[in-house]
């Protein structure tokens, strides 16, 4: 069994700051984090690891610096880490960046099948959740997002079962090998790494892939080129001073509270009090 | 099964980093554990960087190194409440490379540093905590870290844990911190615009200015206040000796907001953003409060080790340097086949009182204790001197000779003859 995980670095998005001027976000000084959603990920390829004794690769596209993220998937326990590294990957959008990650991966199959990916459900500089399914699709694997639970899986018949969350509930959903898994947060706990596997993964060697090493030849695929999403603009929404307001009642009895609020709903949008309810009483009880 | 290095660092501000960077340079074995995510993540400083520590350890660190701006003034403001009477150095000389200080933002800098570290050829663990030194009789042998097999040995451990050094005190190489030797520092960068800066402060390109400030900011606690210029933002900050903000129950951020608040500061950082607040304790207790520094199997470094230098406001050209000196000693020691006792690492302990680290901390022993007992500098002064001042340059009629008897009479009668006197006994015998 080989699984390969796809993390990616990101800023951390609690400590950035938009530039008052330029509104754009000032990365300076801003430290670099593994994407949370992807160590969730990371986290159920160990598990899978430890029960099935499979194999877990990390891989990463990113500027030289993000082979900070994969020594921190080294230490967790992953056995081999690649940073897909190239000034030809720079700009890339959602597009570009899983044409890429999918011709590592399949480079990496050709040395060792690659029987599930993970990634995180989405990243929290981009949000978009929109790689993972790119992957799986350029790869033709089955996709599953949302996985809330791995339920079983069974190496010998290649199935795998799992929980994937969805608006109307939880679907309980079985699929062949291989798979693409995006699993959403909270869905495991991370382990706390060995000073002996902290020293492995500082010590360990990373493969650095050029475009060339991940056999990409078409380079309108990848980087500006390849990537067809423009921003057009970006701004950021005007703060607005307006203040929270704690209603209180005598009774502090729910219907008396609603009634309050109702009221005042109403006389700061007469408008919306007159569409409602044409001839309201003046407290606006008639509701 | 346990490893064994040459050396392991415990700490990645700029004590440890120094040490470990010279001795992954020299060839050895080295291990650095810190504590926080990253270096530099828990490492607080105003901060201005001195080139000439840095440039014993690397050279060429103004090739890639994170640097704000280079210093070409220096103000120093004694505040009284409403106003301030100061002096300035400017010099264009300042502006001719290589520069010699520079500001900095110690996030950013102490990452840089790290990877030259790292690059050296140390192996770097963050994110682990040392919780013990393993001792075999008196020898340190090496150390435990929170981590599972979390056991590490080495020919020698280099303490360069910060201040609040845990570690050297639980394994009783020194007493409890008092609170009238360490102050606590808080201070604040603000967000302003390249344009605003150079126009506030009278620079242009990477030139910057550093304000030095005393006198009632501090609200007769022994403290002072800074404002430095970074290269889109401005730090501010103002530090009190620990046992000073106890007794006046003043919060630090209530203290750094009044400043804020002076009509010769407000100004300075008008129509900012803040960036980020941050505390740290200072060892302030100068030369007397440096303890043992080396042992069996161990040396102390930076601010473990209280080099700090409070009057000159400097401790991160200490630290490289403490850092530094001990790499070298273990590197000597490392070529001579000598052990890592006591004995031979005494030779960390001359070199240090041979270099200027322990010259100035000799130097200014006793002002901790003369500005602890003497408070008139933190309160009398600043008023007298910037009344004194008021009342020479308000025109108004009155004589010179007037305005100068009146001055004379209100220093006297607010420190009387003898105490004018003493006081300045008192200071030039403390900075002398």
């Amino acid at each position: 069994m080989h699984i390969l995980v796809c993390i990616k670095q990101v800023p951390d998005s609690a400590q950035i700051r938009v530039h008052p001027v330029t509104n754009t976000i000032m990365r300076q000084g801003v430290p670099a984090i593994v994407n949370p959603y992807d160590l969730y990920a990371l986290e159920e390829a160990l598990r899978l690891k430890d029960r099935y004794r499979a194999r877990v690769t990390a891989l990463c596209m990113g500027p030289p610096q993000a082979e900070a993220a994969l020594r921190k998937a080294l230490a967790f326990g992953a056995d081999e880490a690649i940073l897909l590294t190239d000034r030809a990957f720079a700009g890339a959008d959602t597009l570009a960046t899983s044409y890429a990650l999918s011709a590592a991966i399949r480079q990496v199959h050709k040395g060792l099948p690659v029987d599930l990916v993970f990634a995180g459900k989405q990243t929290i500089d981009g949000d978009t959740a929109q790689v993972g399914p790119g992957i799986a699709t350029r790869l033709d694997m089955q996709l599953l997002t949302y996985v809330s639970k791995i339920v079983s899986l069974d190496p010998a018949a290649r199935e795998i079962v799992v929980h994937r969350r969805s608006e109307g509930g939880v679907q309980v959903l079985k699929t062949q090998l291989p798979a693409l898994i995006t699993v959403l947060e909270g869905i495991n706990e991370m382990r706390f790494a060995s000073l002996t596997d902290m020293l492995r993964a500082e010590r360990h060697a990373l493969a650095l892939w050029s475009k060339d090493d991940a056999h990409i030849d078409d380079a309108t695929k990848i980087g500006l080129k390849g990537s067809p999403t423009a921003v057009s603009k970006v701004f950021a929404p005007t703060p607005t001073n307006r203040r929270a307001e704690i209603i209180e009642t005598q009774s502090g009895q729910p219907i008396d509270l609603a009634a309050t609020l109702v009221a005042k709903l109403f006389s700061n949008r007469p408008d919306v009090a007159l569409a409602i309810n044409p001839s309201p009483t003046p407290d606006g009880s008639s509701l | 099964m346990s490893e064994h290095f040459d050396a392991i660092v415990v700490g990645a501000g700029p004590a440890g980093n120094s040490a470990a960077y010279t001795l992954a340079r020299a060839g050895l074995k080295v291990l650095q554990i810190e504590r926080g995510e990253y270096s530099g993540s828990k490492n607080v400083q105003g901060a201005i960087l001195y080139s000439d520590a840095l440039e014993r350890i690397i050279p060429d660190f103004r090739e890639d190194a994170p640097l704000e701006r280079h210093v070409i003034e220096q103000r120093m403001w004694v505040l009284d409440d409403e106003s301030y009477i100061g002096g300035t150095y400017r010099s264009a000389d300042f502006s001719k490379p290589p520069y010699n200080r520079y500001t900095i933002i110690r996030s950013q800098f102490d990452r840089w540093f790290s990877k030259k570290v790292r690059d050296a050829g140390a192996l770097v663990v963050c994110e682990t905590t040392v919780l013990d030194l393993h001792m075999d009789g008196h020898r340190v042998v090496g150390v435990r870290t929170d981590r599972e097999n979390g056991s590490v040995y080495a020919d020698i451990v280099i303490l360069a844990d910060g201040v609040n050094s845990l570690l050297a005190r639980k394994a009783g190489f020194h007493g409890e911190l008092k609170p009238k030797d360490v102050a606590l520092a808080v201070k604040e960068i603000h967000f302003l615009p390249e344009q605003t800066i150079e126009d506030r402060f009278n620079v242009k390109g990477t030139e910057g200015v550093v304000i030095e400030m005393a006198g009632k900011i501090t609200q007769g606690m022994v403290g002072t206040g800074f404002l430095y210029t970074n290269k889109e933002s401005v730090t501010i900050g103002v530090g009190c000796l620990l046992s000073d903000f106890k007794k006046s129950k003043i919060a630090p951020y209530v203290l750094l907001e009044r400043m804020k608040a002076h009509p010769a500061i407000r100004p300075l950082l008008e129509a900012g953003e803040m960036k980020e607040y941050t505390a740290h304790l200072i060892p302030e207790g100068g030369y007397n409060a440096i303890p043992a520094v080396y042992g069996d199997g161990w040396l102390m470094v930076g601010d473990a080790g209280m080099f700090v230098n409070a009057v000159h406001r400097e401790g991160s050209n200490l630290a490289m340097t403490t850092g530094r000196l001990a790499a070298e000693t273990i590197i000597d020691l490392k070529a001579r086949g000598k052990p890592m006792t006591a004995r031979n690492l005494a030779a960390y302990r001359k070199a240090l009182d041979e270099s200027f680290v322990m010259k100035d901390m000799k130097k200014y022993k006793n002002v901790p204790s003369v500005m602890d007992k003497n408070r008139q500098f933190f309160t009398d002064y600043p008023h007298l001197v910037s009344h004194a001042a008021h009342t020479l340059l308000t025109v108004d009629g009155m004589d010179k000779k007037t305005k100068e008897r009146a001055i004379r009479q209100e220093f006297t009668r607010t420190r009387s003859r003898f105490g004018l006197f003493a006081d300045a006994f008192k200071l030039w015998r403390a900075f002398e």
